[in-house]
């Protein structure tokens, strides 16, 4: 589920609250957004990979609540690795081209 | 206090075609209806471009170049595994227009791969950046989208044509009216809150409000579509656990287990935990498979698991009719229902035409969404223009209730979170729904019956609580009508497992068609073409 906002990346651009399929954040005047309904997050990630400065942590426990210390996940290098898997963001290039889906079904019996 | 039509609408606006989902299906519609000249409003719960199973995931699309020995290939595949019940002509219908439709992403942009001989690879789709191109596609086409707006009733005219729907914006509380000549429901199916990959927000609205203004489903009996994944996570995709290895906790693999036999799995299950480990795939293969499925590998990364080389618990999410195959019924080529001015797309429709009574994930159900979508939004267009001046003078009125209405009548406040843990407990179980029984089958209808009534007597005190109300509505409606068709089909054919009656029986080759509120039916329709008689003991 959802476990961060990371008050010092958010921009408070609010694209989160927008895009959340299953509406967990509230908006907040001059704030970065809430966790408000953390029990509705589905764990898709969606949200991560919208967030334009990886300020978003979904852990991947999806019934359970999970404890997460940011500084941690930034020096491993989780803040915003999915987004960066998949070739989202500035100057990077979409991994869709580099889809190796067909090396796979080569192996399948 | 929530019923009232003429006042209280925030957003009152007026379309020849409404759409009512924005995933794969409800893009594609929005698309072809309006290059058909029509003017769009596309309406979603959620964000049109991440709302949905497909837009979180990767997806395999049912794309066969139009090659006569691949084409049968690719229709005889699936025949058998779906109990004989799905249609040839559909079958070509759907692989051709999904050859066009998947082309056409090709056009727009979408970054395909190239193979090992430098040719177009277009049989995966990448979710995010699928549905990010498709959001994108229909707002240049001109359609108006509305997010987080959640339809929450139809509306019918005086002669019962479907005419528009209502719904409130779920940030804002601002109540919504479409006026519109046709309406097409692309909600997609119903995975009960389960979790399942981007599948929450899957309740089954559409099913509800189209059952509402009287169609018929079918095929709700093939609705027990369970994925695996890693037990703590949400990551319900399948592919790799073909190189997988199940074990019981003291490591001993399990007799039988493997993606194709999950029913082993499940039967494990029911009594203690299963492990996997991913170490059937070659060291070589191991990177291509994480440029294939990112998103496989996000909770192992995070979990600090190697998938390749430690085994991890595994458990089975209920993806209900969104891996099934059952949905609202399709009555011709132009995706009509049985309602006029409603048409059905996606996983909202039923997907037997091309799958009979098996689907599973990925590529059926990717090609049935494009194709239907497609269809659905060109028809629909054409009905709104053959209405001609009448369409803007008609009067029209809401017609759900149940999760919906306030009164005096109304003794109870519902108590919607209960509702849906009941509901749960009836369909997810492996021992009722992936293993179902005539004795379990009467006893989870009393118990949704039942739970029917509570929601019908019940009263919604706050607008707030409005959208999961007629989301647990919709639970408990598709449930019912899942396990009355399961309990008529008195056989094992596709996905349908029947301990009591475990032979697939030549006599029940016909569709079962489903619909009801109060009182729900259930009968038989033969299928549409002549077919092949079933091979008894053919069906796995």
């Amino acid at each position: 589920m959802i476990e961060l906002v990371s008050e010092s990346r958010c921009i408070k651009c609010n694209i989160c609250v927008n895009i959340c399929p299953t509406n967990v954040f509230d908006r907040i005047a001059d704030a970065p957004p809430t966790i408000a309904r953390q029990s509705d997050c589905q764990t898709c990630y969606m949200c991560e990979l919208y967030c334009p400065v990886d300020a978003l942590y979904v852990a991947p426990e999806s019934d359970v609540t999970a404890s997460v210390n940011e500084a941690e996940l930034a020096q491993v290098g989780l803040l915003g690795s999915y987004r960066e898997k998949i070739g989202w963001g500035h100057k990077r290039t979409s991994t869709a081209k580099a889809d190796q889906t067909f090396q796979i079904l080569k192996q399948m019996k | 206090m929530l019923k009232t039509l003429t006042t209280d609408f925030e957003l009152d606006l007026e379309a020849d075609v409404l759409v009512i989902g924005g995933g794969p299906a409800g893009t594609w519609a929005a698309w072809s209806a309006a290059s058909s000249g029509a003017r769009v409003i596309l309406v979603d719960k959620g964000y049109c471009g991440t709302t949905g199973c497909a837009a979180a995931s990767g997806n395999g699309v049912w794309y066969v170049p139009p090659d006569p020995e691949a084409r049968e290939t690719a229709k005889a595949s699936r025949e058998s595994l779906g109990g004989f019940l799905s249609d040839r002509n559909w079958m070509d219908r759907v692989l051709d227009r999904t050859y066009a439709n998947v082309n056409q992403l090709a056009e727009w942009g979408y970054p395909f791969p190239t193979d090992d001989e430098g040719k177009p690879y277009r049989r995966s789709l990448q979710g995010p950046e699928y549905m990010r191109l498709m959001r994108r596609q229909i707002q240049r086409a001109g359609v108006k989208i509305l997010d987080n707006s959640p339809a929450l009733e139809l509306l019918v005219d005086d002669d019962d044509a479907v005419a528009g729907a209502t719904g409130v914006n779920r940030q804002t509380g601002s109540k919504w009216i479409v006026r519109s000549q046709s309406t097409i429901i692309a909600t997609g199916g119903c995975a009960f809150l389960s979790k399942a990959l981007g599948c929450n927000v899957l309740t089954g609205d559409g099913y509800l409000m189209a059952a509402e203004a009287g169609a018929e489903m079918s095929g709700m009996e093939f609705s027990n579509a369970y994925g695996i994944s890693p037990a703590f996570s949400s990551v319900t995709k399948t592919l790799f656990y073909n190189w997988a290895t199940f074990t019981y906790e003291d490591g001993t693999v399990i007799p039988g287990a493997s993606s194709h036999r999950r029913s082993v799995i499940a039967q494990t299950l029911l009594q203690q935990p299963v492990y996997a480990i991913i170490d059937k795939a070659a060291e070589s293969m191991r990177p291509s498979m994480r440029l294939a499925q990112p998103n496989f590998f996000l909770p192992f990364d995070r979990a600090g698991i190697d998938p390749f080389t430690q085994r991890f618990p595994v458990t089975l999410r209920l993806e209900g009719t969104v891996h099934g195959t059952g949905g609202i019924r399709i009555v011709d080529e132009s995706c009509a229902s049985s309602v006029r001015g409603l048409y059905a797309a996606g996983d909202a429709a039923t997907r037997e035409l091309i799958c009979g009574g098996f689907t599973g994930g990925g590529s059926h159900n990717a090609a049935w969404a494009i194709s239907s979508g497609y269809w659905s939004g060109k028809s629909a267009a054409e009905y709104s223009r053959s209405l001609g001046e009448y369409k803007t003078k008609r009067h029209v009125k809401g017609v759900g209730e149940v999760g919906l209405q306030s009164g005096s009548d109304r003794s109870q406040t519902l108590a919607t979170d209960e509702i849906i843990q009941a509901v749960q407990a009836e369909v997810f179980p492996y021992e009722k729904n992936y293993f179902r029984t005539e004795q379990g089958l009467t006893e989870s209808l009393g118990k949704l019956n039942y739970l029917w009534q509570e929601l019908r007597s019940s009263q919604v005190t706050s607008d707030k609580e409005l959208i999961r109300a007629r989301e647990a509505t919709a639970m408990v409606a598709t449930a019912r009508w899942m396990y009355s068709s399961a309990i008529e089909r008195k056989e094992t054919r596709g996905m349908h497992k029947h301990q009591d009656y475990p032979e697939l029986d030549a006599n029940l080759q016909h569709h079962l068609i489903s619909g009801g509120l109060d009182r729900v039916w259930v009968k038989n329709q033969p299928l549409s073409t002549e077919k092949p008689l079933s091979k008894i003991g053919a069906a796995v």
